[in-house]
């Protein structure tokens, strides 16, 4: 299966959510422990949003809808969201 | 190139907009596209920004943006986005040699890369491995040809048709190629690919295979929908 890209293309609908860039942040994934970068994330756009899935277990890790006036960001596949803060 | 209207804020090699069209009726589309153009460099804000759009014959965005944009039309461009594939010489890894592994129009971030490199008259050295289809195919055919040397080395991949009389095999990426035309493990090198998704798993496989650091290689896929051309 390669109907996937990755996860460099949630930045812009997640920079619109979060202060900082989050491309480069880490989750843990709940179901297996392995820890990646957001952008290293397996993302499926073909849903109605955008499906990030892990690439060690393919567990889902986040979903993302974004509409002309709201945002769903569903993280239930994320243990730990870890962010490197600017200026540190 | 995107003239930007409030001036542009700069980026980093290697980073993305999103270009989101809209129709009469509302109805709204987006697209991401990597930045071509090296980012400023401490000099004024840059006025422009340039972007490399291949055109999908089924795509929803790019045959607007190739064929039907004209100049004076104002576009919706949302960025610069990402901090994860980017080269910054500035950063903790900038004198670590660079290798740069694109399918395609892949380059395109890749070449802002390499663009930064010669802006900022860094001595970092890079590798490129560009695979494409034929000669036809090449994007910054002349500038690469122009920029090589001093540091930057260039492999071509063709995987249908190479230059006539070249001699040169066809054929996809792999694992002696990446060996003869990469860096070694040894040398620690930062390593980035992008193209399609096949292409990209096919490459890091390849450069893990080789012995390479998993952690230092830096991947950017794309596809047909919603992706970077």
């Amino acid at each position: 299966m390669s109907d996937y890209m990755d996860g460099n293309m949630l930045g812009g609908t997640l920079g619109e959510l979060f202060s900082m860039d989050v491309t480069s942040a880490t989750v843990t994934c709940v179901s297996c422990g392995a820890s990646w970068a957001i952008a290293q994330t397996r993302v499926y756009p073909h849903a109605p949003g955008m499906v990030a899935r892990c690439p060690t277990c393919d567990a889902v890790l986040l979903r993302l809808v974004r509409s002309p006036d709201r945002a769903w960001l569903d993280l239930r596949g994320v243990t730990c969201l870890q962010l490197a803060m600017p200026g540190s | 190139m995107a003239a930007v209207r409030d001036g542009w804020p700069g980026h980093l090699a290697g980073q993305h907009v999103d270009v989101r069209l809209t129709a009469e009726d509302g109805y709204s589309t987006e697209r991401s596209y990597s930045i071509a153009s090296a980012p400023p460099n401490g000099q004024a804000p840059s006025q422009t920004v340039e972007l490399t759009v291949q055109r999908l014959p089924d795509g929803e965005v790019s045959p607007y943006l190739t064929q039907t944009l004209q100049v004076g039309y104002p576009l919706e461009l949302r960025g610069p986005i990402g901090g994860w594939f980017v080269w910054d010489p500035g950063g903790p890894r900038a004198a670590a040699p660079v290798l740069l592994v694109a399918g395609g129009s892949g380059v395109v971030p890749l070449m802002a890369m390499i663009r930064e490199r010669a802006a900022v008259g860094s001595h970092t050295p890079f590798r490129l491995i560009y695979s494409v289809r034929d000669p036809a195919a090449l994007l910054y055919g002349d500038e690469l040809a122009r920029r090589a040397g001093d540091g930057l080395e260039v492999r071509y991949v063709y995987t249908r048709t190479a230059p006539p009389g070249s001699g040169q095999p066809t054929g996809r990426i792999n694992a002696a190629l990446i060996a003869s035309a990469g860096w070694p493990p040894e040398e620690s090198p930062a390593m980035f690919a992008c193209g399609p998704t096949g292409f990209v798993e096919a490459a890091a496989d390849l450069l893990v295979r080789g012995g390479q650091n998993p952690g230092a290689i830096k991947t950017e896929r794309f596809g047909p929908t919603g992706g970077k051309a």
